[in-house]
């Protein structure tokens, strides 16, 4: 029941937030009308795959996700470095309590999301096929993951800080390592395997698997996403219970 | 009865001593201002006594539950408005209040319920829909000492209550927390000495992480030999009697 009044308390102060709407929604959206225009205006001999639509949707649904977590960092820190955290500290809340409290309204945020993009891109081209469900389902794994970093970086960071991690340094590691702009073979080298050490790349492959009806290769990308969740997860709870006793 | 009794309350950190073997007694009702200048060990006092942080040594008793003991019933029975104005800004004062009341365990209708309760006694009704970040810094403040008081706490303790409010709105706060005096046992801490003097059954002066002395406005202005109390305050926390 604490759980759910603190869970409530974060949806709203997330959803109240102009940018929530203008980055978790409105932006997704500008990128795959840009992107699909580009896609229009390639000719078909030259042979160019990555911006059609069953490769571009994955992509730019998992980039939207990195803007969770900028929203989740943002109001972890922002309680950490006000004194409503300390008033929060003094009541029954146990500190599994406020993870639980923090992650529950973003799963089904991230959800809409990925429905959202997907809903537009039909508009695009997209055909419908129950594939899409599954890519949508593929992408709550994906979902953990980007609201885990944003607990870690709003335990880590303060509010101005978490601006700067979460919302040009991982936006940009998620665009440039995830192969949604451009293949990640062509450029190859050290920069194609950092890429591949990341879950970036996985968790784009996952989703366009999922599209595809390749099924049988969502899961290998897929355990990528599920191992970094769990980890920067576990990290995230133990370092929020350090900070909870440092921060008193 | 007695609402808290310290027992060489300590709290170190590394070398530094912060507070040092404190003994206070507060009795249940009473409104108790804990005076200090900066860095007496005032606020980590209270942290020790609200559960926040542990004490190096010592224990302290509130309502009879240990804060190291029974840190869980401690919670249940005391609540705090901090130094800053502590709020949900997103949230509106409604929502601030029913907030905290769910926290504490109030159900859905329960929470309703002590939300009018508390807007009605802090004549917050014009202000009920306003989000929290809309508000002028008295009604946040306000607000704050609202929300420490939904949960029906039996101790509250106000840090620094009205720090930082302009001559009007302090003294409007010092109306609302002057209708609590014998409902509840209140630990104020405050630079404001005209506060403690006028508000406060009992004063304590803290200096160096000790206390110095405790005793009624008038105990203390005899104990330091003037009619000043500002100057009362000096001579003690200044080690001159």
């Amino acid at each position: 029941m604490r759980t759910l009044v603190f869970a409530s308390r974060n949806t709203k102060e997330i959803t109240r937030d102009i940018f929530t709407l203008i980055f978790g929604i409105l932006f997704p959206l500008v990128l795959l009308v840009l992107l699909s225009a580009i896609n229009s205006s390639i000719p078909e001999s030259a042979g160019m795959k990555l911006f059609e639509i069953t490769n571009l949707v994955p992509g730019i649904s998992v980039f939207g996700l990195s803007f969770i977590s900028l929203f989740t960092a943002t109001l972890v820190s922002k309680d950490r470095c006000t004194s409503f955290i300390l008033r929060l500290f003094t009541s029954p809340l146990k500190s599994s309590q406020y993870i639980v409290g923090y992650t529950l309204p973003l799963i089904p945020m991230s959800i809409l999301q990925t429905i959202i993009c997907y809903a537009a891109s039909f508009i695009f081209g997209l055909e419908w096929s129950a594939d899409i469900l599954l890519a949508v389902i593929v992408n709550i794994p994906v979902s953990v993951f980007f609201i885990a970093v944003g607990l870690l970086c709003g335990t880590i960071f303060n509010d101005k800080a978490v601006g700067g991690v979460c919302g040009a340094l991982l936006t940009n590691l998620s665009a440039w390592l995830s192969g949604t702009w451009f293949d990640l073979e062509l450029v190859g080298g050290a920069f194609e395997k950092i890429a591949d050490l990341l879950p970036f790349v996985h968790a784009v492959n996952a989703g366009r698997y999922a599209l595809s009806g390749e099924y049988s290769k969502i899961m290998p990308e897929l355990l990528w996403v599920i191992g970094y969740a769990l980890v920067i997860t576990v990290i995230a709870i133990l370092l929020f219970k350090h900070k909870m006793k440092q921060d008193k | 009865m007695i609402a808290i009794k310290t027992e060489k309350l300590t709290k170190k950190y590394k070398n530094k001593t912060v507070v040092r073997e404190l003994d206070l007694c507060v009795k249940e009702g009473e409104m108790y201002a804990l005076l200090g200048v900066n860095g007496a060990g005032k606020s980590t006092t209270i942290k020790m006594l609200s559960c926040l942080i542990r004490p190096t040594s010592g224990d302290a008793k509130l309502m009879g539950n240990s804060i190291i003991g029974d840190s869980t019933k401690v919670k249940q029975i005391i609540s705090v408005s901090p130094q800053e104005t502590s709020v949900a800004p997103n949230l509106t004062v409604k929502e601030n209040l029913e907030f905290i009341a769910g926290v504490f365990g109030f159900n859905k209708a329960q929470a309703k319920e002590k939300t009018q309760q508390i807007i009605a006694q802090f004549d917050m009704k014009e202000i009920e829909n306003s989000r929290a970040k809309t508000l002028s810094g008295g009604w946040q403040r306000r607000l704050s000492i609202a929300m420490a008081l939904i949960s029906e706490p039996q101790i509250i303790f106000l840090d620094e209550p009205t720090l930082g409010l302009d001559v009007l709105a302090r003294r409007d706060l010092w109306k609302q927390i002057e209708k609590l005096k014998g409902k509840i046992t209140i630990i104020l801490t405050t630079h404001y000495l005209e506060e403690a003097e006028s508000l406060s059954d009992c004063i304590g002066i803290m200096a160096n992480g000790m206390l110095k002395a405790q005793g009624t406005a008038d105990e203390l202005k005899a104990l330091a030999k003037t009619d000043d109390f500002e100057e009362a305050f000096v001579r003690i926390a200044g080690d001159e009697i």
